[in-house]
C-alpha cells in the first residue's frame, strides 16, 4: 500500500518533470534533486526525504510528453516514485522501461492526494474510495526488458550470448 | 493488404517481405544521431560493457552522428566538460560524422542531418532527440529514443523490440493563401489531433500541397508531428526529395525510391484543404492549444525568437526579414534570430538577411538551439511573454515557469517584431526579398556602387557566376 503524494493533470511535459536548464546533469545518481524543480513545494519535500519511497503520482493523459530526455525517468527512479497515468507519451514510457521502471497505465484511474493505493494482479485498488481500476499491461516485448532489470542488462545479455 | 511507408522501411530493415502493424521487430539502424546528451549515452554504453570482458566498441562508427547544438558555445563548465568527454569518445571510436562548435559546419542536428545528405529514403534513423521525427521529410523512418536505448543501438546496431506502428494518413490539397505556411498547417493539424492524438503512431503526408512543398517546409511539418505524440512523420520519396538530396545535400550515390502501397491500411485518413488555412498560434502552455492569429492579435510580447530545428532555415529567415526590411523592432521587444546551421547563416549573410535583421534591431545569434529549451541565450523574465517560431510552449520551456511562450510561423514573428505585439501578417506589408529572384538581386546590389575599383567589381562578378552554378 502506498499513498498518492501528487495529483497531476493531462500533458505533464518532461519540462515539468525535469526542466531543460538542468539537462547538463546526466548521471542517474545526480538527476533526482531536479525532479519537478519548478514545482518547488514538491521538489523541496522530495529533497527533504519527506516523501517515502514507493509513493504514487497520479496523472491524467499523456504523462511525459515532449523531450526525449532520460533524466525525466531517472529522476523519478531516484526517489522510487511510481506513476499511475491514463496513458504515457511514447519516448518517456520507453525510457522508463529501459531503466527498469514500471509505469502503470490505468485509463480509468480515479484518485486524490492522500488516497491509499494498492497495485495488485493487474488492477489498481484505491483503498480510500474502495474502487478498483484495470491496468493496461505492457506489450510482452517491453515487459521482457523490465523483467531483465532494464535495457542495460538486457543488451549485455545479448552481447554475451554473441547474438549481436 | 499493402504496406505503409514505415511498414516498407521496417520490412527492408529486417530482411522480410512484409511486416504487419503490431509485429515486434528489431530493425537495423542506418543512422544514429546524438547531441550533447551523448554524454549520458557514453555513460550507459560503458555500463553495458561493464564486467563483460568485451571491448566497448560501437557497432559501426560511420553510422553514428554527433552534433553539438543544445548548448553552444557551452553555457557552463559542466556542459563544457561533457562536450570534452564526448570529443574524446568521438576520437577514440573513430566517429567521423562529428559536428563540433564551428562556424563552418556546425548547426542544429535536424538541419545538419539533411544538409549533409546523412539521411536517405528508406533509412531507419534514431536520434536521442524527440524532434528526430523531422527526417521523415526525406523518406526515412526516423524517431526519437532515450540515451539508454541509444547505448544499446551503439552496441548492437539495431533497435530492440520495436512494435510496427499504425499510420495516420494526412492528405493536404489546395494552395496556401498568402502569409500561410507549413508551420500553420502543422499547428492546425496538432490542434485537431491533440497533443496525444497520434501517440505511438506515424503520420504519413500526401496530397498536392505536400508534393509542391519544399524540403524545408516538409522538415517543418515532420519535425512537429511529435507534438501530436507521433513516433514519426514521413513523406513518400518524390522528385523534390531527389532534387534536395542531389542539389542541396550533394548526394552522389543512388537514392532508393519507393512508395507506400495503394492498398496500405491506415488507422484513419485526415483531409486538409490548405487554401482554407490561416496563420495560427499555439497558446501557452500546450502545443495543441491552437487558435487563429486573429484571436491572439494585440497580445504584447517582450521576446521574439526566429530559429530552431522547426523554422530556422533560409526561407524562414527570408520570410521574417521581409517584414523588417527598412523597419525597426519595436522598443520594449527584443528579437533573437538563430539560423539553423552555419551554412544557412553564411547564406543569410550573403543574401542580406542578416543585414536586414541587425539594422532593424534584431540580434543574430550563432547557430544552435538557442533559448528553445531554456538553457541559455534568451531566458524570459517573470511575467514575460515570448512569440517564437520554435516547437514547444510548455510551462518553463524558455527557462522560466513564470513566463509564457506562443508559437507561430516566421511571418507572424516578423510582422509582430515591428509592432511589439502578436500581429496578423496579412494586415501588414512585407517587402519581397524572394529567394527565387535572389541571385539577380544580389547582382544588382554588388554591382551598384559606382566608384568601386575595377578589380573589386571583377571579383564580385566572379562570385556571382559561382553563386549561379
Amino acid at each position: 500500500m502506498a499513498k498518492v503524494v501528487l495529483k497531476l493533470g493531462a500533458d505533464i511535459s518532461t519540462d515539468i518533470i525535469y526542466p531543460g536548464r538542468f539537462m547538463a546533469t546526466v548521471l542517474p545518481t545526480e538527476t533526482p534533486v531536479f525532479a519537478f524543480a519548478d514545482m518547488s513545494d514538491f521538489n523541496t519535500k522530495l529533497k527533504a526525504k519527506e516523501i517515502p519511497a514507493g509513493s504514487i503520482l497520479v496523472a491524467d493523459k499523456n504523462f511525459g510528453c515532449g523531450s526525449s530526455r532520460e533524466q525525466a525517468a531517472s529522476c523519478l527512479k531516484g526517489y522510487d516514485l511510481k506513476v499511475i497515468a491514463k496513458n504515457f507519451a511514447r519516448i518517456f514510457l520507453q525510457n522508463s522501461i529501459n531503466l527498469g521502471l514500471d509505469m502503470i497505465i490505468c485509463p480509468t484511474i480515479e484518485a486524490s492526494e492522500g488516497d491509499e493505493i494498492e497495485v495488485e494482479n493487474g488492477r489498481v485498488a484505491n483503498r480510500t474510495t474502495g474502487k478498483t481500476f484495470d491496468i493496461v499491461p505492457l506489450p510482452k516485448a517491453r515487459q521482457s526488458i523490465i523483467d531483465a532489470g532494464g535495457l542495460i542488462s538486457y543488451t549485455r545479455k545479448i552481447l554475451l550470448e554473441g547474438k549481436k | 493488404m499493402g504496406m505503409t511507408m514505415v511498414q516498407k522501411v521496417l520490412a527492408m530493415a529486417t530482411d522480410q517481405a512484409s511486416v504487419n502493424v503490431g509485429d515486434v521487430v528489431e530493425p537495423r539502424v542506418d543512422l544514429a544521431m546524438s547531441h550533447e546528451n551523448a554524454a549520458l549515452v557514453i555513460n550507459q554504453f560503458s555500463e553495458i560493457y561493464k564486467n563483460t570482458g568485451l571491448e566497448a566498441k560501437v557497432w559501426d562508427p560511420s553510422k553514428i552522428v554527433i552534433i553539438f547544438d543544445h548548448r553552444v558555445p557551452a553555457e557552463s563548465s559542466k556542459t563544457a566538460t561533457n562536450q570534452k568527454k564526448i570529443r574524446d569518445f568521438v576520437g577514440k571510436q573513430g566517429i567521423d560524422k562529428f559536428h563540433d562548435i564551428r562556424g563552418d559546419e556546425g548547426g542544429i542536428c535536424h538541419q545538419i542531418l539533411p544538409e549533409n545528405g546523412y539521411v536517405r529514403p528508406g533509412y531507419v534513423v534514431v536520434g536521442t532527440d524527440s524532434h528526430t521525427t523531422s527526417h521523415g521529410a526525406l523518406g526515412a523512418f526516423s524517431f526519437g529514443i532515450g540515451a539508454t536505448e541509444m547505448a544499446s543501438v551503439w552496441a548492437l546496431g539495431r533497435v530492440l523490440n520495436v512494435e510496427v506502428p499504425d499510420t495516420i494518413k494526412v492528405i493536404v490539397t489546395g494552395q496556401f493563401p498568402k502569409n500561410v505556411f507549413p508551420k500553420d498547417l502543422i499547428l492546425h493539424l496538432i490542434g485537431k489531433l491533440t497533443a496525444e492524438g497520434a501517440n505511438f503512431k506515424v503520420i504519413e503526408f500526401h496530397g498536392s500541397t505536400i508534393q509542391k512543398m519544399t524540403t524545408s517546409g516538409r522538415l517543418v511539418i515532420c519535425n512537429m508531428t511529435v507534438e501530436a505524440g507521433a513516433t514519426s512523420g514521413v513523406i513518400p520519396p518524390d522528385k523534390e526529395m531527389l532534387r534536395y538530396l542531389k542539389q542541396d545535400a550533394h548526394v552522389k550515390d543512388k537514392i532508393r525510391m519507393f512508395s507506400p502501397d495503394p492498398d496500405a491500411g491506415y488507422e484513419r485518413v485526415i483531409e486538409i484543404d490548405a487554401s482554407k488555412l490561416e496563420p495560427m498560434i499555439a497558446f501557452p502552455h500546450t502545443v495543441d492549444n491552437v487558435k487563429s492569429v486573429k484571436e491572439a492579435a494585440g497580445i504584447k510580447v517582450q521576446q521574439i525568437v526566429v530559429g530552431s530545428c522547426t523554422n530556422g532555415r533560409l526561407d524562414d529567415l527570408e520570410i521574417a526579414a521581409s517584414f523588417l526590411k527598412g523597419k525597426k523592432v519595436a522598443r520594449g521587444t527584443r528579437m533573437l534570430v538563430f539560423p539553423a546551421s552555419s551554412r544557412i547563416y553564411l547564406e543569410a549573410l550573403k543574401r542580406g538577411y542578416v543585414d536586414t535583421f541587425m539594422k532593424a534591431g534584431a540580434m543574430v545569434m550563432n547557430s544552435g538551439c538557442g533559448p528553445c529549451l531554456g538553457v541559455h541565450q534568451g531566458a524570459l523574465g517573470d511575467g514575460e511573454k515570448a512569440l517564437a517560431t520554435t516547437n514547444r510552449n510548455f510551462k518553463g520551456r524558455m527557462g522560466n515557469p513564470n513566463a509564457e511562450v506562443y508559437l507561430c510561423s516566421p511571418a507572424v514573428a516578423g510582422a509582430s517584431a515591428v509592432t511589439g505585439m502578436i500581429t496578423d501578417p496579412r494586415t501588414v506589408a512585407s517587402v519581397s526579398i524572394s529567394i527565387r529572384t535572389k541571385s539577380k538581386k544580389v547582382v544588382k546590389k554588388v554591382a551598384k556602387p559606382k566608384r568601386k575599383p575595377v578589380a573589386k567589381s571583377k571579383l564580385a562578378a566572379k562570385k556571382i557566376k559561382k553563386g549561379r552554378k
